[in-house]
């Protein structure tokens, strides 16, 4: 690690202040940085991933919303320092939406949700581990340098939303959930605040895998903000990895449907271990709506999900297992009695 | 003393299962470790290891580091050439790479350098700051690569002078009715002990101290010696507690005298704590094997024709071998047997001992050869075992000193229920879970080496036993304490135990699960010799109550020196022998081993006795049976369930020899399903270096693990009767979960890790 200064805000204006005139740079290499939980940013700055030379602690920010869990009727508002251990055991979130707290308690371990914040959580970086280790070339790490796991060991590399530049998996399990009931972020910056969907918020690798997100270095979420529907209910999120617990998703599901009687009239499926980012699948979604749901289609709505899946090496799996998964957590969630 | 899961009620010849001396220390955090040791004006070292598997450093740029506030001094391949003897490989050495000794690169991540710094921080800063220009050279990564070099091990390796074999197996295998051909393979695999590695090192004028954790003590302060160039009696190696093991603090690494030379040069004390990245690459490993099993056998499930042949990565320069056909030669009943190991050079580092580290392997891949065989004769794993269980070995014609390998069987086959299998493949399921349940033998050698102790009783029934024995967290001073109190005849709380440093009597290096054995007879024999001091002046002492009993038949009980019709308190006996203490000093020369082995000890040089050695086959046995879940549609594979039954001569304690074998099997489990240091074949290059990506079970998959200790009494293998059981738990794990699979799903996977990915479509 370098040495950086360190620095807490009491307001967010304080804290955007600190970011401003970088500008020019992805947020994630701009020289000051945000912390809130710091699981993954002290990660990262002891593996010389990343190396700001100034950290803005927004813990202590004063804003109570920030810090607020708000159950309306129709939305959900989580404040960008909920920590995720808080949604996770929340009980009306549970009743509304299985599948958000489910997607939490299979993150990481208890410590980490205690310590790690919400908007931290889905701004993660990835595990790639040529991307960790700053001795192999990575264009994600080091723009240019090359891609060290297309060719490498790729187990657990991404299969859709890949490009030339960049197979690297986003890891986080709350995202799917999020981008899979359509979530809208609310972000404050330097200028003005702006609201986008939460699907808007990440980026494809493309030729810049070193950009991530949409957000300027000057910018903070301040609020995730999910309109619920009341069909919700049924939902779940179901996360396959190689140990029972403490691992990334192999392949993982948030799925929520809704049935008249058989028929499917909508559905939300957001995808995870599989993707380079957060994963809406929306083909798979098409497949299912208006439908008689059955295994067959099921399975129709999982082909339809992998049906431009690029597999490597090692990560060819992938597309079958995310196709089980889906298959499996799309039958479950129909078995669910509400 | 209660008894509970944790702590079983001791069977026929096995100890009380007393709690952990250290136990209390350890759960509330006091105690020392090497690298917690507080040490005065401490400078801080940080390795910084290579970027490439093979080639030369062209420049290292030190410049900036330099200049990083704090920096002391940079170590690099400039500095130690002439300052320091090569590293050797060896019982003690794990290599003859000397990293910094030129400027050649051998492995990825070899050490290219070491920061010395006032803190950590500004080590780790100026670490960072350092770049290095290479001059690379393709390297070889493992079996299949371009490059690598494929000898015998026989013809290499001082340790493997042969390949066992008996019988003509051609012939047998060819007139054989049914027969399998089939490849095994099992990954590279690293320790990773939660402690991580590290080294403390200082100097007093002449005389260095070094801190760290080993398994090896007396190994070390000779082969650090001789690396920098002093003589042995200047060295003085401390190690009291070891957290985790597992072979990897056995042989010593080249830091070691690096650290210790930095230290000199600065003048003041140096420690280095190796980052966990750098653990997969300057620390040893278990060598990738692969294996090729013949085995035919009779309708009637009699094995006529076994070949097995391994082939095990090394290094370029050092012939480590694997070697298990020496064990899985003689496993079973076999007609005629056939074996042949190669190694296979690669740029890897050396690989060297992990836990059972011949027969890890080796069984992995004979135990599902065994299961495939008994499916290819329709006939019940458990009767295929027993039609083939052996009185002999099958290469010398051995008797064994005492085999219990189907009394393994039969208690943990009742105990796991497997009549209720139903051996049709598929056919058991619980809802969308498909169950498949599995066995397999462990076995390990039981080894002994000479051992020296210390044994000294005060008057008032306090007792010391200082041996230079090693604490990994197996429960030996526990044990050792139990032992002495026993034959003293004190309680065990009245027994202090020192371990883990060269002033102590030389114990032999912890490895080969012989520390128990050699150590405990060392203790039986000098509490002996104290006993007959004590008895021959109680018996002589004309005023005394025991005056002319035999002294053969008076014993130390509870404080007393107890005859059949009389006794004496200790503190009066004492008086007749004119003494406030009796310090007794015993060397234990096991049988078998050479005139010169207890003086070797002295000399830092290993001799043990093998399993194999001698007139008799000693081996410790075991019989593991798993439950495995694989759920139909994606795959994941839990288990449920583990049964292990073991035997392993006299058991002194209960709950330590059940605390090894529990994290003996888990650790099966862990080899079976999850681990695999994985590799970059292009570049020779470890990819997964933390835990994050080397995976290892969480308590959540360990579910319900039982642990049989069958009783079992064997006068021959060494004066305390004891098989050592720290390595026997992990054999066989592996071979019957991948058999549960193949119950559960039809999949036979012969390469370890048994992933999702094997089991999909």
């Amino acid at each position: 690690m370098l040495p950086f200064d360190y620095e807490r805000a009491s307001t967010v204006r304080e804290a955007l202040a600190a970011c401003a005139g970088s500008s020019e740079m992805p947020p994630t290499g701009a020289p000051s940085q945000f912390i809130a939980g710091g699981t993954n940013m002290s990660d990262y700055m002891r593996l010389g991933v990343t190396r700001p030379s100034h950290l803005m602690d927004i813990n202590l920010i004063q804003d109570a919303s920030l810090r607020t869990i708000e159950i309306g009727s129709l939305e959900i508002r989580l404040g960008a320092l909920v920590r995720m251990s808080e949604v996770e055991d929340h009980q009306e979130i549970s009743r509304r939406c299985p599948m958000l707290p489910e997607s939490l308690k299979v993150a990481a371990s208890r410590q980490i949700r205690n310590m790690a914040t919400l908007a931290g959580n889905v701004l993660q970086r990835t595990r790639c581990e040529y991307f960790r280790e700053i001795s192999w070339p990575c264009n994600k790490r080091n723009p240019g340098s090359g891609c060290s796991a297309m060719d490498g060991f790729n187990r657990q590399h991404a299969v859709l939303g890949v490009s030339d530049a960049c197979i690297a998996t986003y890891h986080g399990d709350f995202a799917q959930a999020l981008i899979a009931l359509d979530a809208t972020v609310e972000i404050a910056g330097q200028g003005a605040n702006r609201r986008i969907r939460f699907a808007e918020l990440h980026l494809q690798p493309g030729d810049n895998p070193e950009v991530e997100t949409v957000l300027r270095p000057d910018e903070m979420i301040t609020a995730i903000v999910i309109s619920v529907p009341g069909w919700a209910a049924r939902s779940k999120y179901l996360k396959i990895r190689d140990r029972e617990s403490y691992a990334f998703a192999l392949a993982s599901t948030a799925v929520a449907l809704d049935l008249d009687g058989d028929i499917v009239r909508d559905v939300r499926i957001g995808l995870g271990g599989v993707a380079s980012v957060p994963w809406r699948a929306v083909p798979a979604e098409d497949v299912l709506r208006g439908k008689i749901f059955s295994e067959d289609l099921a399975s129709k709505a999982a082909d339809a999900a992998f049906a431009n899946a690029k597999p490597r090496e090692h990560n060819a799996f992938k597309v079958a297992l995310g196709k089980q998964t889906l298959v499996r957590a799309l039958m479950e969630v129909r078995e669910m009695k509400l | 003393m209660t008894t509970s899961e944790a702590a079983p009620l001791p069977r026929e010849n096995m100890g009380q299962p007393l709690a952990r001396v250290d136990g209390r220390l350890k759960v509330m955090g006091r105690a020392n470790y090497p690298a917690d040791i507080p040490v005065n004006n401490l400078a801080h070292g940080l390795l910084v290891a290579s970027g490439i598997a093979r080639g030369r450093v062209q420049e290292l740029h030190l410049d900036e580091a330099h200049a990083v506030k704090g920096v002391l001094d940079i170590l690099t391949h400039d500095h130690i050439r002439g300052e320091l003897e090569p590293p050797e490989f060896g019982t003690s050495g794990s290599s003859s790479i000397g990293p910094l000794h030129d400027d050649k690169i051998w492995h990825d991540g070899q050490i290219i350098a070491l920061v010395i710094a006032e803190t950590i921080e500004a080590a780790r800063e100026a670490a960072m700051r350092i770049t290095v220009d290479y001059k690379e050279e393709q390297p070889s990564t493992s079996f299949g690569s371009e490059g690598t070099e494929t000898v015998a091990a026989s013809e290499v390796s001082q340790q493997f002078k042969e390949d066992v074999k008996a019988g003509d197996f051609e012939t047998a295998f060819d007139a054989a009715e049914v027969k399998i051909d089939v490849e095994y393979g099992m990954p590279t695999h690293h320790h990773n002990p939660i402690e991580m590695f590290s080294t403390t090192a200082y100097w007093q004028g002449e005389e260095l101290t070094v801190h760290e954790p080993t398994q090896n003590v007396y190994g070390w302060k000779v082969e650090i010696a001789r690396q920098l160039k002093i003589e042995p009696d200047r060295v003085r190696v401390i190690s009291p507690y070891i957290g985790g093991a597992f072979g990897s603090k056995g042989p010593i690494t080249p830091r070691t005298a690096i650290v210790a030379l930095a230290a000199r040069r600065l003048g003041r004390p140096v420690r280095c704590v190796v980052t966990r990245s750098q653990s997969f690459t300057t620390q040893t490993y278990r060598a990738e094997t692969r294996h090729h099993i013949q085995m035919a056998a009779a309708r009637d499930g009699r094995i006529t024709a076994f070949k097995h042949e391994g082939w095990e990565v090394t290094s370029r320069p050092d012939p480590y071998v694997v070697g298990g056909t020496k064990t899985t030669g003689r496993l079973y009943n076999y007609g005629s047997v056939l074996t042949k190991v190669f190694l296979v050079k690669t740029d890897r580092p050396t690989p060297s001992y992990m836990r059972a580290p011949a027969e890890t392997p080796y069984i992995y891949a004979l135990e599902n050869a065994m299961d495939e065989m008994a499916v290819a004769l329709n006939m019940d794993p458990v009767e295929f075992r027993r039609v083939n269980d052996a009185s002999q070995d099958a290469i010398e014609g051995k008797p064994f000193s005492s085999r219990s390998l189907m009394q393994c069987y039969d208690e943990a086959a009742s105990e796991f229920g497997w009549s209720k299998r139903n051996p049709q493949v598929g056919s058991m399921r619980d809802g969308d879970w498909l169950i498949g349940m599995g066995c397999a033998t462990a076995v390990h050698p039981a080894n002994v080496a000479p051992c020296a102790v210390r044994i000294t009783l005060r008057d008032d029934g306090h007792a010391r036993v200082q041996t230079a024995s090693h604490e990994i967290g197996t429960g030996v001073q526990t044990v050792a304490a139990q032992l002495a109190a026993e034959h003293l005849g004190l309680h065990p709380s009245m027994v202090q135990v020192e371990m883990g440093d060269t002033r102590l009597p030389p114990a032999p290096v912890t490895g080969g699960s012989s520390t128990t054995a050699s150590v405990c007879s060392a203790i039986i024999k000098a509490c002996e010799e104290i006993r007959e001091k004590l008895a021959r002046a109680a018996v002589t002492a004309n005023d005394g109550p025991l005056a002319g009993r035999d002294p053969a038949s008076v014993l130390l009980k509870n404080g007393r020196l107890v005859a059949a019709d009389a006794s004496q308190a200790l503190k009066d006996v004492f008086k007749h022998v004119g003494s406030g203490v009796i310090e007794q000093y015993t060397e234990f020369r096991p049988d078998g081993a050479s005139p010169d082995a207890v003086s070797n000890l002295y000399q830092g040089k290993m001799e043990m006795v093998s399993g194999e050695k001698g007139d008799m086959i000693k081996y410790a046995f075991g019989a593991e049976f798993v439950e495995v879940r694989i759920h139909r549609r994606t795959r994941e594979i839990r288990v449920p369930r583990v049964v292990g039954a073991f035997s392993g001569g006299r058991i002194m304690n209960t709950r330590t020899a059940r605390s090894q074998l529990m994290g003996g099997m888990i650790w099966g489990i862990s080899s079976a399903l999850h681990e695999a240091t994985e590799f970059d074949w292009r570049s020779a290059r470890v990819v997964n270096r933390d835990l994050q990506d080397y995976l290892v079970p969480v308590n959540a998959d360990i579910q319900d693990v039982k642990v049989i200790l069958v009783p079992e009494t064997d006068t021959h293998v060494n004066l305390a009767g004891v098989k050592g059981l720290g390595e026997l738990g992990n054999v066989g794990t592996a071979a019957a979960i991948a058999s549960a699979v193949h119950h559960a799903t039809g999949k036979r996977i012969r390469e370890l890790p048994i992933r999702i990915d094997n089991l999909l479509g």
